[in-house]
């Protein structure tokens, strides 16, 4: 019982890291048509950079790791609106272009990282705390479950709410279903996009902190390793979901956790079968209307 | 020709996906009333209207209120006042009435009350998703979303097309109160309503303009309505064959006459 617990909160520890990277994923394509590959160096670039700031602070506190989650965010939100503003709005509507463009950006920056901070992970260091059990009904659950936990839910939310009570959640859900329609109204769709960037990249630079916390270590791979199966779940979810992501991105950490437990490491390759499964049977994934 | 149009195209032209579907369009929307458009299916009525929009690739001439709007993107020639209800609504089926009508709101909405006026079927479903409006419903949300906005002029794509006849005599009636103070674009396969409503008719054929001029004047003319249009103008004439003019969205092409007109489609 206890191993199921902990297994199952891994994996929702693990699901909310791929919702982080997800969210904004499913986001960008749902409103863009753009399958964005450089999501993956959002999230590294924020990881680093969260670790360069911390590394300045007190070592362990629990305001270091406040503003270096902080950071990642900031980051990971400035280099995706740059990434927008500069690469995808120029190729407006050529999406073969925008998805090289990101492939070749991820390609670069990871280049680029390893220039910098070399291809060795580099150990960080967090609170005390979150490297600590809690015992739940006899698990002895690691904390930073609980903070990845947190920290979704809070991005779950504040997203929920910005889309349905804001008027650029407005246009976003709208440009989502029909964006020619938005422009149709005098509404100006292009600005939406910057914005969903911005988001996806916030998320994702949060996701970098603390998926270095959780993995205990920054690399220039950390954010390709988790792109892959945030591409996946938000492919299982329904592309331009952000519901579907948030359950998709559980269901695959879980099954992922169960199955390298009971089934003998088979994680990725059960997490591989569900996706066929899930394209042979709906092809529009859970929630989603588009192909 | 006419004095002050409210939207004058000229050598409009544009493709989808390369292929061009609008061919050196050139007409003038007079700066009152309703002008209509009016041709066979797939000739291009539609596209003309995304043409002049900017919701295609586009080239040509394209002024409204005498200002070339042919550079502009979409949102902006809205801006300026061009209101747009397409064929098949296009309401955003995931959104409520309410959040329909409030994305597209601009300048505060001057003409609200009147909408909800016109529509009182829309005032008791504010909080209904439009996905789960009935056809006639999401028609009447498409028209007001334009409606409740000061416009200059109004693109209306086939506003009647699938619905009741009670539904359609409303839909004409709030398009000809609209029309008391807009110049409207019409695109309707709808004779009667185009008898009731437009002024000015024009024709297309192959994505080109073939005929152009006042709509009585086509529509007192049976023979010359056959020939541009492949159906009959005349409420009461029986059917022949199968072309029912009560059914005008049906296959109306291959009965249609193989007359002079049918001959510039072929080689255009
Ligand atoms: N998305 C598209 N892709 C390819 N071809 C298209 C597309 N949309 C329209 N067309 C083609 O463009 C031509 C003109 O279409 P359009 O919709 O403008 O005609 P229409 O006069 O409005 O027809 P209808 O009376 O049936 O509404 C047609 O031949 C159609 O097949
Ligand atoms: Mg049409």
């Amino acid at each position: 019982m206890s191993t199921v617990l902990l297994l199952l909160i891994t994996g929702l520890g693990l699901g909310a890291l791929y919702f982080l990277v997800a969210s904004g994923l499913s986001l960008i394509y749902g409103l863009m048509g753009v399958l964005n590959f450089a999501h993956g160096s959002f999230l590294t670039l924020g990881a680093f950079l969260g670790w360069e700031v911390a590394r300045r602070m007190e070592d362990g506190s629990w305001l270091t790791f406040g503003v270096s989650i902080l950071v990642g965010a900031v980051v990971g939100a400035t280099v995706a609106t740059l990434t927008e503003l500069l690469l995808i709005r120029p190729l407006y509507l050529r999406h073969i272009e925008q998805v090289l463009v990101t492939v070749g950006l991820s390609l670069a920056t990871v280049a680029l990282f390893e220039g910098i901070w070399g291809v060795d992970p580099i150990y960080v260091v967090g609170p005390e705390w979150l490297n600590d059990t809690t015992d739940i009904a006899g698990a002895l659950i690691p904390n930073d479950r609980f903070v990845l936990i947190a920290a979704a839910l809070i991005v779950l939310l504040g997203l929920v709410v910005f889309l349905k009570r804001t008027r650029y959640g407005l246009i976003i859900r709208a440009g989502v279903e029909n964006r020619a329609m938005v422009t149709a109204l005098g509404v100006d769709v292009r600005r939406a996009f910057t914005l969903v960037f911005a988001i996806g990249g916030a998320a994702a630079g949060i996701g970098g902190v603390l998926a270095s916390h959780y993995f205990g270590y920054v690399s220039p791979l950390i954010g390709g390793s988790l792109l892959i199966f945030a591409f996946i779940v938000t492919v299982i979810g329904g592309l331009g979901s952000l519901t579907g992501a948030a359950i998709a991105s559980v269901v695959v950490a879980v099954l992922q956790q169960f199955a390298n437990f009971y089934l003998g490491g088979t994680g990725d390759f059960m997490v591989v079968a569900l996706l066929a499964v899930v394209l042979l049977v709906k092809p529009t994934g859970l929630l989603g209307s588009k192909a | 020709m006419i004095a002050d149009p409210i939207l004058r195209v000229e050598a409009l032209s544009a493709s989808i996906d390369g292929q061009q579907v609008v061919e050196k369009v050139d007409f003038e929307v007079p700066a009152t009333g309703v002008t209509a458009v009016l041709g066979r299916n797939g000739v291009g009525k539609t596209s003309t209207l995304k043409a002049v929009l900017g919701l295609i690739s586009r080239s040509g001439v394209v002024e409204f209120d005498g200002v070339r709007i042919d550079g502009e993107r979409t949102h902006r020639v809205v801006q300026r006042g061009i209101g747009y209800v397409p064929e098949d609504r296009e309401v955003f089926a995931s959104l409520t009435v309410a959040e329909n009508l409030r994305l597209a709101a601009r300048g505060g909405a001057p003409h609200r009350d009147m909408v909800d006026e016109l529509f009182p079927d829309l005032v008791a479903r504010t909080a209904q998703r439009a996905g789960s409006l009935s056809g006639g419903q999401q028609q009447m949300l498409s028209l007001a979303r334009v409606l409740m906005n000061d416009n200059r002029l109004l693109l209306v794509d086939e506003p009647t097309k699938g619905l009741a006849p009670r539904i359609v005599t409303e839909v004409a009636a709030a398009l000809e109160r609209a029309a008391a103070v807009t110049p409207v674009l019409l695109v309707e396969q709808n004779l009667p309503v185009v008898r009731r409503l437009a002024h000015t008719v024009v024709v297309i054929e192959g994505g080109r303009v073939i005929h152009a001029g006042p709509a009585a004047e086509l529509l007192d003319d049976d023979e010359r309505t056959q020939q541009l249009l492949g159906v009959h103008s005349t409420d009461h004439s029986a059917p022949r064959g199968d072309t029912d003019h009560s059914a005008p969205r049906g296959d109306t092409d291959h009965s249609a006459p193989r007359g002079a007109d049918n001959t510039r489609e072929e080689t255009s």
